[in-house]
This record gives structure tokens, sequence and C-alpha cells, in this order.
């Protein structure tokens, strides 16, 4: 398998996601969708009934919550297969382990509007999944998209850098639109991987097809410490650099400059504390409790009893 | 004829408000325009202040509260938010 390297790592901490365009091959993808039943002609009575018929097909299991990863999926299936691949395997286990349990899956299906009665369909509201979570560890959320999604359809739409704020589900929906939102467009067997804080949600299908996405969400059996490659980590990650007054050593350590770059949505005082709250993730990952980037935390422990 | 509200919200990047705007939402009494979730890529006003000098009456601003001991470095809501309203003559 292909684990991650330390930059994709400190990219996820500090974004909370990782995409991967096309990495699926378009067999798989065929597959994916023969399983289902083929569909992305449309001509399906209801979306209840479409529902209903997918889940009596069976191809994707109905599997009890906290069920192994490696005995999720039947050997051979599309996702099997998907999960095998060597880039795939190798993100999750950087990630989260090598022997994750599922928490649940679900096939997200977005009907385009001829399948609407009266109002047109109107896109999900922004939220976090699940409820209130202030673990140190984390749960990642698979997002396999098995054919070609375009602006017209709707993909789903995320907040890079939310991951790490502890809001209550659906209470966000109020944000309509938020500085920096990203919509997923993307080729057939693109995967998301993202942190289970992420704030995202659904968007409306304008489109004259049916719109699929399998998610997938995975939680760790282990403390999620030095999982990935490190080899490119660099000797001097530990060390400070370097700041306000920086002359030419400011890209020294591309980690540190990763886990401090801002998002176009963050208020000037908070995304001080998104940092805080990065280099806490990181430290966690690293297994390090020493680590800072640009002294944030280091200033904030120098204190006396 | 009567008058109908139309309602935006706008989130800063501080308290002030001439600061810059980071996220948004309409709301829109009449039923003329609809919005949604992720309808738009582009900030409708660049801060608080040029909503205000377009029309647009400020009736609600978060306070700014007291960090609770031990949490301190929690981040969760949007913390700078403003409604701001426009009355306007419905006609329908």
């Amino acid at each position: 398998m292909t684990l991650l390297n330390s930059r994709q790592m400190a990219t996820f901490s500090a974004r909370g996601f990782l995409r991967f365009d096309g990495v699926v091959p378009e067999e798989v993808n065929q597959q994916f969708l023969a399983e289902l039943g083929d569909v992305t002609e449309g001509d399906v009575a209801s979306p209840e009934a479409h529902y209903a018929s997918i889940m009596q097909r069976g191809s994707v299991p109905v599997v009890p919550a906290g069920i192994s990863l490696a005995n999720a999926y039947p050997a051979e299936s599309a996702v099997s297969r998907l999960l095998a691949l060597p880039v795939v395997a190798g993100a999750v286990a950087s990630l989260v382990g090598s022997k994750p349990v599922l928490d649940h899956h679900f096939l997200h299906i977005t009907f385009p509007p001829s399948y609407y009665k009266r109002d047109a369909p109107v896109a999900q509201h922004t939220h976090q999944d699940s409820t209130i979570d202030p673990r140190r560890a984390f749960d990642i959320q698979l997002m396999y998209f098995p054919h070609e999604v375009t602006v017209e359809m709707g993909g789903t739409r995320f907040i890079p850098g939310s991951h790490l704020r502890r809001v209550s589900e659906a209470s966000i929906g109020r944000y309509q639109n938020i500085l920096g939102q990203q919509h997923v467009v993307c080729p057939a067997g693109t995967l998301l991987i993202m942190h289970m804080g992420i704030w995202h949600g659904g968007g409306a299908n304008r489109s004259d097809q049916l719109r699929y996405m399998f998610k997938i969400r995975l939680c760790p059996t282990e403390k999620q410490v030095r999982l990935w490659d490190l080899s490119d980590l660099p000797d001097d990650h530990l060390q400070q650099r370097p700041i306000f007054w920086v002359g030419h050593e400011r890209t020294r350590d591309p980690i540190h400059s990763i886990l401090t770059e801002p998002e176009p949505w963050f208020e000037f005082d908070t995304g001080r504390l998104e940092y805080i709250n990065r280099i806490k993730f990181w430290r966690y990952l690293l297994g390090n409790e020493s680590f800072d980037a640009d002294y944030w935390l280091t200033r904030l422990e120098n204190d006396f009893e | 004829m009567s008058i109908r509200q139309q309602v935006m919200v706008l989130y800063l990047k501080s308290s002030a408000l001439d600061t810059g705007v980071v996220a948004w939402a309409f709301y829109d009494g009449t039923g003329k325009t609809s919005h949604m979730s992720g309808d738009q890529a582009e900030v409708p006003y660049k801060t608080g202040l040029h909503a205000l000098r377009d029309g647009w009456r400020l009736i609600q601003a978060s306070p700014l509260v007291t960090h609770a001991q031990g949490s301190e470095f929690q981040t969760d809501y949007l913390k700078y938010e403003f409604f701001f309203e426009k009355l306007v003559e419905d006609d329908s």
C-alpha cells in the first residue's frame, strides 16, 4: 500500500480533507454502478422506489455498526476492490490504522428536478455529521463519486478548515455561504477523505441525471500516532523558525507553513485559535507534546507554579 | 400594498462593522427571490459598513462574551454575526 506522506498528513490536519481525483479505475466505477442496478439513465419511478430497489439488491450490505472494515464487504465487490487500491488502503491506514471499524455507510442519491412534483430541489443545509464530538481521536469519512460530477449535478459542498470547530450538527444551517467553500466537481472515481468534523452539505442537482455518492465512516481502534510514511519529516521538524520578522528563513519546514496557513473565512482572532488547535492535532499524530509551530503553544505554556 | 421584511446575515472578521465579510445568508419575505446553501461564491458586500451604505438597517449584533475557563481555545460558531433588514413594499 502507499502510505500518506507528512505533507499530506499536515494538509489533512490543517484543512480536514484530502482529495484523490479519478483514483478509482473506471472498471471499478462501472462495477459499482452495475451492482446498484444502474441508474444514470434515471428511469426509476420515485426516489423511494429507487432506494427500495437498491436495498433489495443488497449490493450495499446491511452491516452492524462496529463491524471490522475487513469483514464489511464481500470479496471482489466494487467497494472491496476500491478499498484494496494501494493509495486508498494506504490513506486509510495512515489516518485510522490497520484495523478500523465501520461506523456506518450510506448511498446518497441526489435526484434531478424531474423527480420533484412541486418545489424545485434545494441544497442541503450546511451541517457537521453526528453530534458534538470533543475527542482528540478522529474518524474519517470516505466519499466516493463513481461517476463524473458536473457543476449542474450539485456535488458535495464543504468548508476547508472547519473540522476542528465543535458545533452541534444542523445548528449551523444559517451559514448559507462561507468564503472559500468548495463544491465537488470531479471526474469519475474521485475519492474525498474527510475528517468527521468538516462542515458540509449536498448540493441541489439541476442536471437530468441522478447523482451518486457513497459514504463510509471509519473509526480507529488504536492511537493515531505515527501511522503514515514519516520518511519526509524534516530533521529539524521540532525547531522553531523566525516569526513576524522573518527574512529568508520562512519556508524551511513546509509542515509548519501548512499548519499556519489561514482559510479565507477565518476571523482575525479565532484564526489564531485554529492554528493552536491544528498544532495540538499534529502533536497527537506525531506523538510528541513538544512540537510547536510559530511559538503559538510554547508562548502559552511558558508558565510557572 | 403591505410591508415585507428582507433579512441579510453577515459574518465579519471581527466585531468591527468595517471588517470583511466571511459568510452570509439572505431570507426574502417578499418571496420574489430565494436563496439556498452554497448558491453564491462572492460576498454580497465587502464589509458590514458597505451594507449600511446600501440601505440595510442593522437590527442585531452578536455580543462579545467572556471566554469560559478551560475552553478559551475552543472554536465553534462563527463569532461576529450581524443581522440586517430592509423593509420593502410588496404589491403581490
